[in-house]
C-alpha cells in the first residue's frame, strides 16, 4: 500500500468513529453518507459528504466533527464537501447499520428505496424492533426527526420509530 | 448560458421553499393535534433545507459573493421572487393542507422535469427534493380526503381554502422572456407545457373530493418580479429581525 492509500485508509478507519448525533450507534459509515476519502495535488484530504435530509440540522455538526476527528489523529489539511452529485438514500445504509439500528430500538427501512416509485408507502406491518410482531401500527408519519415516523406494537404494546425508506 | 436568468429562477424557487417554510412553523405550538404539528414543522425544515440549497447555489450562480444568508436576510420584499401563493396567511388548518397540497403537486411535477436539467447541481437538487416531497405530497392529499369527505363542517372549510388560494394559482408555472433561454438550453423545461400536466393531477382529486373551482379564477401573479401581496413584508419583518438588528453577527 502506498502512503496515499495509507493515508486515505486511515481517515476511513477514524470515520467508523464519527456517529450520527441522534442515533449514537450509527457511524457517519454504517448510514452511507461518505461518498469519498481523497488526498489531492495540495496535499489536502477531501472528504466527501452527502446529506441524508436537505433540511437534516446534523449535517453541518457532522462536517465539524469529520474535521475535529481526522485532526485530532494528526490529519490535516483536511476539507469537508457536501456532494450532492448522488442523492442518498436508504439503500447505502449498511446491513450492519440497519441491524444496530434495530437492536436500539428504531426499526430499519424496510425494502428498497428504488421500489418506491410514485408514491411513498407507510404501511401497517413494520416488524417491532422489541418483539418481532408484525402486529403494528403506523400512528404518526414525521416522528422524532423528519427522516423516521411513529408506530405502535400491538403486541408488546410498545411504541417504536421507523426509519422510513427515502 | 445566461447566469442572471438562472440565478433569478433559483432565486423563485428557493424563495418559495423559504417562505413557505416560515408560514409552516408558525403552526408549531398551535395545531390541531401533536402528530399534525410535527409533521407540518417537520415538512417545512424540509423545505428550509431545500431552500438553503436553492439560495447556496443561486449566490453561486450569480457570482457576487452572495451566500444563503445574505440572501435571505438582506433583500427586501421587492427582490424577493416567491409565489403569492406561498406568502398567504395560514388561515385555519383546512385552508393551511389546500395551500399545502396545491404547492406539492407543484414541487413534484416541477422537481421531476427538472431532474433531467442538463445543469447537474440543479439536476442533483431536483432529484433530491423529489424524494422528500413525496412524503409530503402523502401528507398533503391525505388530509385533504379526510377533511373533504369528512363532516360537512370539515368540507365546507376545504372548499373556503379553495376559494381563497385558486386565484394565485395563475403563476405556478409562468415562463419569463429571459427564462426562454434556460429553456433552449435545456437547463429547465418547458414551464408552459406544465399548467396543463399539474391540472390533470389535481382534477381527478378535486372531482373525487367532491370539490369545485370558484368562479373568480387563477389571474394573481407578479412574484418573480417582486410585485408581492401586503404580506410578505411582515413574514420578512419577522424572519429578518434579529440579523438586521445585529447585522452580520454569526452564533
Amino acid at each position: 500500500m502506498n502512503r496515499i492509500q495509507h493515508v486515505e485508509q486511515q481517515c476511513w478507519d477514524i470515520l467508523q468513529q464519527v456517529c450520527d448525533p441522534e442515533i449514537p450507534v450509527l457511524s457517519v459509515l454504517d448510514l452511507g453518507m461518505i461518498r469519498g476519502v481523497e488526498l489531492n495535488a495540495t496535499q489536502e484530504v477531501v472528504v466527501r459528504l452527502t446529506p441524508t435530509y436537505s433540511g437534516c440540522p446534523a449535517t453541518d455538526l457532522l462536517k465539524a466533527e469529520i474535521e475535529t476527528a481526522l485532526m485530532a489523529h494528526d490529519i490535516h489539511p483536511v476539507k469537508v464537501v457536501v456532494d450532492l452529485s448522488e442523492v442518498w438514500t436508504t439503500d447505502w445504509m449498511t446491513d450492519s447499520g440497519k441491524e444496530k439500528l434495530r437492536a436500539y430500538g428504531i426499526a430499519p427501512p424496510q425494502g428498497s428505496a428504488q421500489l418506491c416509485g410514485t408514491h411513498v408507502a407507510l404501511q401497517d406491518g413494520v416488524p417491532c424492533p422489541c418483539c418481532n410482531s408484525q402486529h403494528t401500527q403506523l400512528l404518526s408519519e414525521f416522528s422524532s426527526t423528519a427522516c423516521k415516523a411513529l408506530y405502535r406494537c400491538q403486541d408488546c404494546l410498545e411504541p417504536f420509530d421507523y426509519f422510513k425508506c427515502i | 448560458m445566461n447566469t442572471k436568468a438562472l440565478s433569478e429562477f433559483l432565486l423563485h424557487i428557493g424563495d418559495s421553499q423559504l417562505i413557505l417554510s416560515h408560514r409552516l412553523a408558525e403552526w408549531c405550538g398551535h395545531a390541531p393535534e401533536l402528530e399534525l404539528d410535527i409533521a407540518m414543522s417537520n415538512i417545512g425544515l424540509d423545505l428550509l433545507g431545500q431552500a438553503r440549497t436553492a439560495l447556496s447555489l443561486a449566490g453561486e450562480v450569480e457570482g457576487l459573493g452572495r451566500d444563503e444568508d445574505r440572501l435571505a436576510y438582506f433583500r427586501t420584499e421587492r427582490e424577493y421572487r416567491n409565489l403569492l401563493l406561498c406568502e398567504q396567511p395560514n388561515g385555519d388548518f383546512a385552508q393551511t393542507i389546500v395551500r399545502q397540497w396545491l404547492m406539492d403537486h407543484y414541487h413534484a411535477l416541477l422537481f421531476a422535469a427538472l431532474s433531467n436539467s442538463t445543469h447537474a447541481q440543479l439536476s442533483a437538487f431536483a432529484i433530491k427534493s423529489l424524494k422528500e416531497v413525496k412524503y409530503h405530497q402523502r401528507f398533503s392529499s391525505a388530509w385533504m380526503e379526510r377533511l373533504s369527505l369528512g363532516t360537512q363542517e370539515a368540507h365546507d372549510k376545504i372548499q373556503q381554502g379553495l376559494n381563497e388560494l385558486w386565484r394565485f394559482t395563475a403563476e405556478l408555472f409562468v415562463l419569463t422572456a429571459e427564462e426562454q433561454q434556460l429553456v433552449d438550453a435545456h437547463i429547465i423545461p418547458d414551464l408552459n407545457l406544465l399548467p396543463q400536466r399539474w391540472l390533470e393531477m389535481i382534477q381527478p382529486e378535486l372531482t373525487r373530493f367532491e370539490l369545485e373551482l370558484p368562479q373568480t379564477g387563477a389571474y394573481r401573479r407578479g412574484g418573480k418580479q417582486g410585485l408581492h401581496t401586503e404580506h410578505l413584508g411582515f413574514v420578512l419583518a419577522e424572519l429578518q429581525y434579529v440579523q438586521r438588528s445585529y447585522p452580520n453577527m454569526v452564533w
